[in-house]
């Protein structure tokens, strides 16, 4: 199993000063749901990584594998899929859906040659704050680990 | 270059932003883009003001495309797409980024760290909206019926307020009959209303609106449909009904906090919660007695079941509910030596008067500290309330009194089934959550599912019908129009690439695309339905070909924005 790590043009150096920069983190959320729980933990000004960054969409489900791969590719240290779980709105198996689509992102990562355990994915509910920081934190720690 | 001419605009939300952000760091970040052609910050961007500043730079500038980034697009992506709607430009082409819940407020701690963070997510903003593209809304017409879930005083106004503005409403409550809590109650502060008396004269106003329906014995079993056009199910008194209805109000109350054995007494003669204590005033013609014996002496111990770990939040009725209950007393029983022993006293507004009143007519107030809270010892005939009365240095005390009234607050009712099947957004506090307090009092995440009253927190009656008549208009401003806009944002198919596999069909829940033009030798191409598609995207990684796209977050898009997002940022 590859530990490949990203590029590292597009990582940022410590000579820059400040706080050493942790591994990069590409949160997917969810508009109705995981979103607003990833909202919640900053309104209750909990603190994660600002090296994890979101793009939030309408479901889980609707994520290419291909934009899994992309985002490693292009310099991201991980990839977590905060997930509605049970609790989505447009579909009843979205759990199963969105683990399938881990899969073949992992699929993908293996031909080349990228850690499968660079994704990630979790249920995050709409008040999960609590539980999304853990998440994020958790990852970041394995991330590191990772890197060596 | 995308030839795009995109205006960037930065909040400082007061300091919410900029007191974690380096916002002119981001701006100048936001210049380097070529096809940025205005960057600016300002101090609240939601601002009139400010709104009027970016229309006049949409029309000087001649911008085709916006960002805006400020706080979390559940706040004021509508607020940013009729402002661009009303500057003539597409509202699909403007991207809100969040640089406030997800980047300032979570950043406290790491200014540098925040704005690296800004800056990524402005850029991916931008990037975003290079690859936006004009989008239609479907126009739907919506039916013109509400569904009320929760027959107490909240949910009987709403319904008489929906159907006077000429909706059919149903209303269903899951009690033998309408009238929840305040059906129950007998004078209410500060004015005196009979809660029974309310209730009564509500069922009347309902009886007259043939236009209401009420369901009692009844529960919400299901909800499908699309924005102002949903299908309900309900069972009620044994049947089962199906309605078509265009938005749902759920004002289904609170549950009263219940002490646990022993707590304070409870579970001991005499030992009563402020609810048991209103209905003994209630029955009470004559002299104050309870168990046949008079009651000369009372103490109320605030807080009960409230600020503590269970339950961390003020149920904020109950310090002016207890007030009242004490001034009653003193009609009833004048002799009668009234002990208060609260944490805080937060007769909020108006009944400011009642806590004097009470104290002028002889009701005696002690303080005890959050973490000694009084102790009640129950023997076999007597009661004793011991504190540490703070106002008074912190003497002991020990109060021999009748009765003791506990309290106690309002929690959140255990009604999971009606939280699945709605998909209700619960709060860390068990109520359910609205959009924004101030902003979207009565809106959840969940579109055409609205709240109101005490399900959202603790609220007094008045608060509670007031928040009812919010989702009143909130509801008819949508329904009222006869028509509703369906997000655009649904899925598209790239028919010269589409080889019609079938496989986005199957994948689609709600059968919204079928395969068109097979036969006669021509090619079997994927078309989406537009009103059917709910935008979910699940269609998308089912093409192998990658040959559908979902409008809004196209494959573009979203490639655009992670590699803005990996993009190195220069400190």
């Amino acid at each position: 199993m590859s530990t490949q790590a990203p590029p590292a043009a597009h990582r940022p150096g410590p000579e820059a000063g400040g706080r050493p920069p942790g591994p990069r983190v590409l949160v997917w959320s969810t508009n109705a749901i995981s979103d607003p729980g990833i909202d919640l933990a900053g309104s209750s000004h909990m603190h994660y990584s600002p090296d994890a960054v979101v793009i939030s969409l309408p479901c889980t489900s609707g994520i290419k594998p291909a934009w899994i791969l992309h985002a490693l590719q292009q310099g991201f240290d991980g990839v977590f899929i905060a997930s509605d779980g049970d609790e989505c709105g447009y579909l009843s198996d979205c759990s199963r859906r969105s683990a399938r689509i881990v899969e073949r992102a992992q699929a993908l990562m293996a031909e080349n040659g990228i850690d499968r355990r660079r994704v990630r994915i979790a249920a995050i509910c709409s008040v999960c704050a609590e539980p999304f920081v853990r998440q994020v934190r958790d990852f970041t720690r394995a991330l590191a680990e990772i890197e060596g | 270059m995308s030839g795009r001419r995109i205006g960037v605009y930065v909040c400082h939300c007061g300091g919410n932003i900029s007191d974690y952000v380096d916002v002119d760091a981001v701006v100048a970040a936001a210049r380097e883009d070529p096809d940025v052609v205005v960057a600016r910050d300002a101090m609240f961007t939601c601002s009139d003001l400010t709104q009027s500043e970016i229309i006049s730079d949409i029309g000087e500038h001649g911008l085709d495309g916006l960002v805006v980034a400020s706080c979390s697009p559940k706040l004021h992506t509508f607020t940013f797409r009729e402002m661009a709607k009303r500057a003539g430009l597409n509202p699909y082409e403007y991207t809100q980024v969040n640089i406030r819940e997800q980047c300032s407020w979570t950043h406290t701690d790491d200014h540098e760290g925040a704005t690296r963070k800004a800056i990524s997510l402005v850029r991916a903003g931008i990037a975003n909206t290079k690859g936006s593209a004009p989008l239609q809304p479907t126009q739907v017409t919506t039916t013109q019926r509400a569904l009320v879930v929760g027959g107490g005083v909240t949910g009987m106004r709403a319904a008489i307020g929906l159907a006077d503005t000429g909706l059919e409403v149903v209303l269903v409550e899951s009690q033998d009959e309408l009238g929840g809590w305040v059906g129950t109650f007998g004078p209410m502060f500060p004015h005196g209303t009979v809660g029974k008396d309310l209730v009564a004269r509500l069922r009347e106003d309902i009886g007259r609106r043939p236009s209401i329906t009420v369901l009692t014995r009844g529960r919400v079993t299901s909800r499908a449909g699309t924005y102002g056009n949903y299908q309900v199910g309900v069972d009620a008194d044994g049947a089962h009904h199906d309605f078509e209805v265009g938005q749902v109000v759920v004002a289904t109350g609170f549950s009263a906090y219940e002490p646990g054995p022993g707590e304070h007494g409870y579970g001991a003669p005499g030992v009563l919660t402020l609810v048991q204590f209103q209905e003994l005033l209630d029955r009470t013609e004559g002299r104050l007695a309870y168990q046949g014996r008079s009651v000369e002496s009372l103490a109320y111990i605030y807080c009960v079941g409230s600020r503590g770990p269970e339950h961390a939040y003020c149920s904020r009725y109950c310090c002016s509910a207890a007030v009242h209950a004490s001034l009653r007393v003193a009609d009833v029983a004048p002799t009668a030596r009234q002990y208060h022993l609260y944490r805080d006293m937060r007769t909020y507004g108006r009944n400011e008067e009642m806590f004097t009143e009470s104290r002028r007519r002889g009701s005696l107030y002690m303080k005890f500290a959050d973490d000694d809270p009084p102790v009640v010892e129950t023997g076999t005939d007597s009661l004793t309330v011991r504190l540490h009365d703070l106002l008074s240095a912190g003497e002991e005390l020990a109060l021999p009194v009748d009765l003791v009234v506990l309290v106690t607050g309002m929690v959140p009712r255990q009604q999971d089934d009606l939280v699945g099947v709605l998909k209700l957004p619960v709060g860390q506090d068990g109520f359910f959550n609205e959009i924004h307090p101030k902003l979207r009092p009565v809106e959840t995440v969940v579109d055409g599912v609205n709240i109101c009253g005490a399900c959202q927190g603790p609220k007094t009656s008045a608060e509670s019908i007031a928040s009812g008549l919010a989702a009143v208009t909130q509801v008819a401003a949508v329904l009222k129009r006869g028509t509703a806009d369906l997000d655009p944002q649904v899925a598209t198919v790239l028919a010269e690439q589409c080889t019609g596999c079938g496989d986005c069909t199957s994948a689609c829940p709600f059968g919204a695309i079928s395969l068109f033009g097979s036969g006669n030798g021509a090619k079997a191409v994927a078309r989406v339905d537009a009103a059917g598609c709910k935008g979910c995207g699940a269609c998308v990684p089912a093409c192998p070909v990658d040959a559908i796209d979902l409008a809004g977050y196209t494959d573009h898009q979203v490639r655009g924005m992670i590699d803005a997002l990996a993009m190195e940022v220069a400190r």
